[in-house]
C-alpha cells in the first residue's frame, strides 16, 4: 500500500485475526456480549468503540509525555467518559430507540478493558500516528467479532437480519418455514452469545494451531 | 423488609452481573484460574460495590437527577446534570478504589496482601461502574436499597467467580479439544452456567402482585441450598484435585 507503510498496515491487520482483541487478547468481553441479540445494536456499539477509540488513542498518544505515571488511569478515565458521553448524547439525540437497547451498554464502553488496554499498552508509547491506526485496528477486530455474532443470534434467533426477515414468515409459513424450519429461541437469550463466542475461538484456533493455549 | 429480600436474591441470582447481564467479564475470564485469588477478587469486588453504590446513588439523588439540585434555592431547580453522570461515577469509583486501598494498606496489611494487588484491577472492571449505572436506570428508591443492591450484586459476581474457577482447576485434568483449551471451554462452561441461572428467573414471579410471605420464605430456603450445594460441590472439586494431584505424583 502506498498510503501505509506495511508496518503501519500491520497495526489494522494483525488484530482482526491473529492478535483479536476479543478472542486473543480476551478484552472488551463484557459489551461485546450483552447486546449482540439484534444486528443494528452490534454495528451501532462497534461503530461507538471505532469512534472512542480512534479519538481516545490520539488523545493519550498526544498528552503521553505529560500525564504523571501515577495518575494516569485516572486522566485515560476522564478522556475515556469525555469521549463516551459525546457518543451518549448523539445516540440519545439521532437513535433514541437505539440508546435505549444499548441502555447502559454504552456507559460502560468506558470500561471496556480494550480502550484502557490500548491506552497502557500502545498509546502511552507511540506516536499519534501509529497510535490512531493501532485504535482502528482494535477497534475494527472488536468490530468484526461483535458483527458476526449479532448476525448468527439474529438469523438463527429470530429469521431477520437488521429487523428485515430473511427466512420467510414464520406466521404464514412461507420460505424456509414451509418445509418445517423453527426459530431458535435459545439463540436469543444471553448465555447463547457466550456459547457462540466460545465456537469462533474453536474454528479460529483450529485454523491457526499456533494460537492454541498450553492448558 | 420484604423488598429488600426480594431484591437481595434478585440481584444475586436472577440479575447475577455475570450470567445475565455480562458485567465483569474481563477480569472474571482472567483472574479465575485458581480459587484462592478468585476468592481475592470476588472480596474486593462485594466491598467496593458495597461501598461506591450507595455513594453514587447520593451523587445521583442530590446532583445529577432532573431537579436534584432544587436542595441549593429554587433558581437551581430547573437544571438536569444527568450527562455528566459518566463521568462523576467513574470519578467516584476511580478515587475511592485509591482511598480504600491507602486505608486498607495502613490499617490491615494482612488483607492488603490478599486483597491489594485486585484493588487496582477493580477501577476499570465493568461490574463496578456497571452496578451504579443499572442502579440509575432502575430507580432504586432509597440508600438502604442501593446498599443492598451493591452488596449482593457483588456476592453475586463472588459465586459466579467462585464456581468457575473450582471448573477451571478441574479441567485441567479433562481431555478438552485442543483449539477449545484454555479460553474457547471457558467461554462455553459459562455459557452453560448461564443457561442454568436462567431458571432462577421463576423464582420471584409476584411482580404485579404484592408478594406473599410464605413465597419468600420458600425463595429464601431455595436459595439458600443452592448456595450451600455450590459450597459442597467446590468441596468435592477440591478434594477431588488434591485426590488428582497425589495420584499423578
Amino acid at each position: 500500500m502506498a498510503l501505509l507503510s506495511k508496518k503501519d498496515a500491520n497495526l489494522i491487520l494483525d488484530p482482526l485475526a491473529d492478535n483479536n482483541p476479543i478472542t486473543i487478547q480476551v478484552l472488551g468481553i463484557c459489551s461485546a456480549l450483552a447486546i449482540t441479540a439484534e444486528l443494528k445494536a452490534s454495528v451501532v456499539m462497534a461503530l461507538s468503540v471505532l469512534f472512542v477509540m480512534g479519538v481516545g488513542n490520539v488523545v493519550i498518544s498526544l498528552l503521553r509525555n505529560v500525564i504523571p505515571s501515577k495518575i494516569r488511569i485516572i486522566v485515560q478515565l476522564v478522556v475515556v467518559a469525555t469521549l463516551v458521553i459525546v457518543v451518549d448524547q448523539v445516540l440519545k439525540a439521532f437513535a433514541y430507540e437505539l440508546s435505549k437497547t444499548l441502555s447502559v451498554f454504552v456507559g460502560l464502553i468506558i470500561t471496556n478493558c480494550i480502550i484502557m488496554g490500548r491506552f497502557e499498552a500502545f498509546a502511552l508509547g507511540n506516536g499519534l500516528w501509529r497510535s490512531f491506526l493501532d485504535g482502528i485496528g482494535n477497534a475494527l477486530g472488536y468490530g468484526v467479532i461483535l458483527i458476526i455474532v449479532g448476525f448468527f443470534r439474529e438469523l438463527l434467533g429470530s429469521g431477520t437480519l437488521f429487523g428485515i426477515p430473511v427466512l420467510g414468515d414464520p406466521v404464514a409459513k412461507t420460505g424456509l418455514y414451509s418445509i418445517g424450519y423453527e426459530n431458535n429461541g435459545f439463540m436469543i437469550i444471553p448465555p447463547a452469545a457466550l456459547i457462540v463466542v466460545g465456537i469462533i475461538i474453536w474454528v479460529q484456533r483450529s485454523r491457526n494451531r499456533a494460537l492454541i493455549e498450553e492448558a | 423488609m420484604l423488598e429488600h429480600l426480594e431484591l437481595f436474591f434478585r440481584s444475586i441470582f436472577i440479575d447475577n452481573m455475570v450470567f445475565a447481564v455480562f458485567l465483569g467479564m474481563c477480569s472474571y475470564l482472567a483472574v479465575s484460574k485458581k480459587v484462592s485469588t478468585a476468592v481475592g477478587l470476588g472480596a474486593a469486588v462485594i466491598f467496593v460495590l458495597g461501598v461506591t453504590v450507595p455513594l453514587n446513588w447520593l451523587l445521583d439523588q442530590y446532583l445529577l437527577q432532573d431537579g436534584a439540585l432544587a436542595w441549593l434555592g429554587p433558581e437551581y431547580a430547573d437544571y438536569d446534570l444527568g450527562f455528566l453522570s459518566f463521568i462523576l461515577f467513574i470519578a467516584t469509583i476511580a478515587t475511592m478504589v485509591q482511598l480504600v486501598e491507602i486505608v486498607v494498606e495502613k490499617f490491615s496489611p494482612a488483607l492488603y496482601n490478599s486483597l491489594g494487588i485486585f484493588l487496582p484491577l477493580i477501577a476499570v472492571n465493568c461490574a463496578i461502574l456497571g452496578g451504579s449505572l443499572f442502579m440509575q436506570t432502575r430507580e432504586i428508591p432509597n440508600l438502604g436499597l442501593a446498599l443492598n443492591y451493591g452488596l449482593s450484586s457483588g456476592i453475586g459476581w463472588f459465586l459466579a467467580i467462585l464456581a468457575i474457577a473450582a471448573i477451571r482447576e478441574k479441567i485441567r485434568y479433562s481431555n478438552v479439544p485442543a483449539p477449545l483449551r484454555g479460553l474457547g471451554i471457558t467461554f462455553i462452561i459459562t455459557g452453560l452456567m448461564g443457561i442454568g441461572f436462567q431458571s432462577f428467573g421463576g423464582m420471584l414471579t409476584g411482580d404485579n402482585e404484592p408478594p406473599e410471605p410464605t413465597e419468600a420464605t420458600t425463595a429464601k430456603t431455595d436459595s439458600k441450598e443452592e448456595e450451600k450445594e455450590i459450597k459442597r460441590e467446590i468441596e468435592d472439586e477440591k478434594r477431588t484435585v488434591s485426590y488428582n494431584d497425589v495420584i499423578n505424583k
